[in-house]
């Protein structure tokens, strides 16, 4: 097998980072281990090697492979015909252990982390943290309280090697390798991720954060998170995004899969912020059973092109779903983003709350699905997209689908458009406010709604993020 | 010193159409003046033009604030100036709280050398003027937690703009027909407030169709203006007159003038 651990690297060229804060990146020459680029099946069999998985999970990766390559590109939603699957790092593991110690990380990524802020955010109000870097999840805590009730909040490799029964019951259950592209993609390269087990009637009070960081240029991210709430417990899931600005585009992939049991609430909250030159495609979907709420919060900020659409199966009587989503796009980018819901059960309610921003040329759709199986009856569902546009060179789209193989429903839609009004600007400027001002009040008014269902510390962080950038955007 | 608010010859057009066709006017700090003439005439050009707003094309004249030329400033640095326009339709800002929107606002005009992202005005201090500012217009303080004119009255939003009054202080307010659809009482709780607010600091120029507004902040000087420009210039008593008899007398003194209204109608 050859381990092309002397890939060439070429020097990193000098990246403008902008008003991007967090496109640094720590020098990759003491990583563990590093695959080659490209894509076939040593690489995969590498991957679960280096694992030490066993033959079921490597046999899972071989067949979805296949699947990927199988699977045509999407022709709908953004352009990822410019993604280079043969110029990728699959794999990376920068540090050798996961450190229950922030000491014991290694001094490079600590840095980056403390640039970040997360420890000090774990000591002040977060659960349990996960820290991915690259690869590997570097990093992890959870409260001990919690570890005694039964939680447990881990990386996704550590669940396959210590709870092998609950994970093999649900991992790739709920999102099957054959799903879509890259989800076969995830299925066959997946590494980290979060693992969380929320047993029966635990409440978790404050929230359980992950936090997701590439460091190299070209690399592919491919978490996997696996869910499971069950009868009558809650939980809160935090997670954030962030890697280097580069020339050269990087991929994140990620597969999320959720059950809430009967009676139980989620709530997963991403505040997405990869640098310009990421392509962020993800899948995530949840199950919802009877009398459960499902939540997604999705903030996206970052990346080149997003396309994410976040589903819940409402899959018994009384279980309930709803995304709020936010969507900025800025020069360069293009968020196509939106939420599915499907109704397999009678009386079961959703709602999609979408308000999406676009300026400097970026383009922000809204992508929905609401689906109705026959024999759901009596279900509701409520969808409202919002889209603010900031000049004339932006550009907003809305697809919303709608299935319905049952009548005895109600299903609103709504959808606006709004270019941010001269008389707003006039208005508020008359007030002592400058134009970046004025301008950032009305876009983080517009949102408002969304990031008031934030924690405060991440309603702060969402609202510095809409300000940073707004700003200089006005000439 | 009192400042003045000097403006000389002003003419202006939307759109290549000339609204402004000559304006004179000057008022200083601790004077009302009151501004009346028929609908279309250029009354609310001329309070916009003042304030800034970016949809108008000056064409001529001059808009002096103690000798700064306040044309070449935009909104934002007029306000800082101390100019204020009291809206006749004040926008809705969804999301925007109230207080947030103020603190805001308060922090700029009380510091116009604050930069975006500076520290803002401390938080006890503000809330505790607000909450002062609020009870002496009769605002329920419940409002400083609502959307800034989001699903509000129309005399809430007047009232709105009375507490901006009070909270920034201008060394000259416009008051643009902030009287215009409201019941009764609600024109007295405004008109008091500003004749509270009023004093030898501030000058005012009230826009008004109605005389309301005029008893209660009584003017030094009445402005008449038909066609985009001044025509006649008196006491409250011509105010009085005009809200008695209406704009005939005043169009028959001034036949040039009526003629270009009556041509203007037409066209439109």
């Amino acid at each position: 097998m050859s381990t092309d651990l002397a890939v060439q690297e070429r020097e990193d060229q000098d990246v403008g980072v902008g008003d991007y804060q967090f496109g640094f990146h720590d020098p990759t020459d003491k990583y563990v281990f590093k695959s080659r680029r490209g894509l076939d099946r040593e690489i995969v069999y590498q991957i679960s090697e280096m694992k030490k998985e066993p033959k079921w999970m490597r046999d899972f990766r071989i067949n979805s492979l296949e699947t990927f390559f199988q699977k045509p590109m999407p022709s709908w939603g953004g352009d990822v015909g410019e993604i280079d699957f043969q110029n990728i790092f699959y794999y990376m593991k920068a540090a050798a252990n996961l450190e229950k110690s922030w000491e014991d990380v290694p001094d490079d990524i600590r840095k980056t982390y403390d640039r970040l802020g997360i420890p000090e955010a774990e000591k002040k109000y977060l659960a349990g943290v996960k820290a991915q870097y690259e690869s590997e999840v570097i990093y992890g805590s959870l409260q001990e309280d919690l570890a005694k009730q039964g939680v447990i909040f881990t990386d996704t490799d550590s669940a396959l090697r210590d709870h092998p029964d609950l994970f093999r019951e649900y991992f790739g259950k709920i999102i099957p390798p054959n799903d879509n592209k890259f989800a076969a993609l995830n299925s066959a390269v997946w590494s980290g991720g979060s693992f969380i087990y929320v047993p029966p009637g635990v409440k978790i009070e404050f929230p359980l954060q992950a936090y997701f960081r590439i460091n190299s240029e070209n690399m592919g991210q491919f978490e996997r998170t696996l869910i499971i709430v069950d009868e009558g417990a809650s939980a809160h899931y935090v997670e954030g995004c962030t890697a280097p600005t580069y020339s050269s585009d990087s991929l994140h992939s990620a597969v999320v899969e959720i059950i809430v049991k009967r009676g139980g609430r989620f709530r997963y909250t991403t505040i997405q912020n990869w640098s310009n030159n990421v392509f962020n495609l993800v899948t995530k979907r949840a199950m919802a059973y009877g009398d459960s709420l499902m939540e997604w919060v999705d903030g996206n900020l970052g990346s080149k092109l997003t396309m994410k659409y976040p589903a819940i199966y409402l899959m018994e009587p009384g279980a309930r779903g709803e995304t709020l989503s936010i969507a900025f796009a800025n020069n360069g980018q293009h968020q196509d983003a939106g939420a599915k819901m499907v109704h397999c059960a009678p009386n079961t309610s959703s709602r999609v709350v979408s308000k999406s921003i676009s300026k400097g040329g970026g383009r922000a759709s809204y992508r929905g699905l609401v689906k109705v199986e026959k024999g759901a009856t009596n279900c509701k569902s409520n969808v409202v997209c919002d889209a603010l546009i900031l000049d004339s060179k932006s550009r907003s789209d809305t697809y919303p689908y709608i299935e319905a193989e049952d009548n005895q429903i109600s299903l609103e839609h709504e959808a606006s458009v709004s270019k941010i009004g001269e008389e707003q600007l006039f208005y508020l400027m008359s007030r002592g406010m400058t134009e970046a001002e004025a301008s950032a009040m009305i876009v983080t008014g517009f949102i408002e709604p969304l990031v008031k269902e934030l924690p405060m510390e991440y309603a702060v962080e969402m609202n510095r993020l809409i300000e940073l950038q707004m700003e200089g955007s006005v000439g | 010193m009192s400042a003045i608010l000097k403006i000389s010859d002003l003419r202006v057009a939307v759109d290549g159409k000339p609204i402004l066709k000559g304006v004179n006017l000057e008022i200083r700090q601790g004077e009302i003046h009151a501004l009346m003439g028929p609908n279309g005439c250029g009354k609310s050009t001329l309070a916009y033009v003042v304030a800034g707003h970016p949809k108008y094309e000056i064409t001529g004249g001059a808009i002096e604030l103690d000798g700064v030329n306040v044309l070449e400033l935009d909104p934002c640095q007029r306000a800082r100036l101390g100019i204020f326009l009291a809206f006749q339709y004040p926008v809705t800002i969804p999301g925007v709280k109230v207080s947030d929107f103020l603190r805001h606002a308060v922090s700029n005009v009380r510091n116009p050398d604050r930069k975006e992202g500076e520290g803002l005005i401390p938080m006890k201090d503000f809330r505790k003027e607000l909450k002062d500012r609020m009870s002496e217009i009769d605002i329920d303080s419940e409002f400083a937690r609502r959307y800034l004119n989001d699903g509000f009255s129309g005399g809430e939003k007047k009232r709105m703009e009375i507490l901006q009054l009070s909270l920034l202080r201008p060394r000259f307010a416009i008051l643009d027909e902030t009287d215009s659809g409201l019941d009764s009482d609600a024109v007295r709780a405004v008109s008091e407030g500003i004749n509270k607010l009023h004093g030898p600091h501030m000058g005012v120029l009230i826009i008004t169709h109605h005389e309301r507004l005029l008893e209660f902040n009584k003017p030094s000087f009445t402005h008449v203006m038909l066609a985009g420009k001044i025509v006649e210039t008196g006491d409250a008593s011509l105010a009085h007159d005009l809200h008695a008899n209406g704009y005939a007398a005043v169009r028959e003194r001034h036949p040039t003038e009526a003629a270009e209204e009556q041509a203007v109608t037409v066209k439109a």
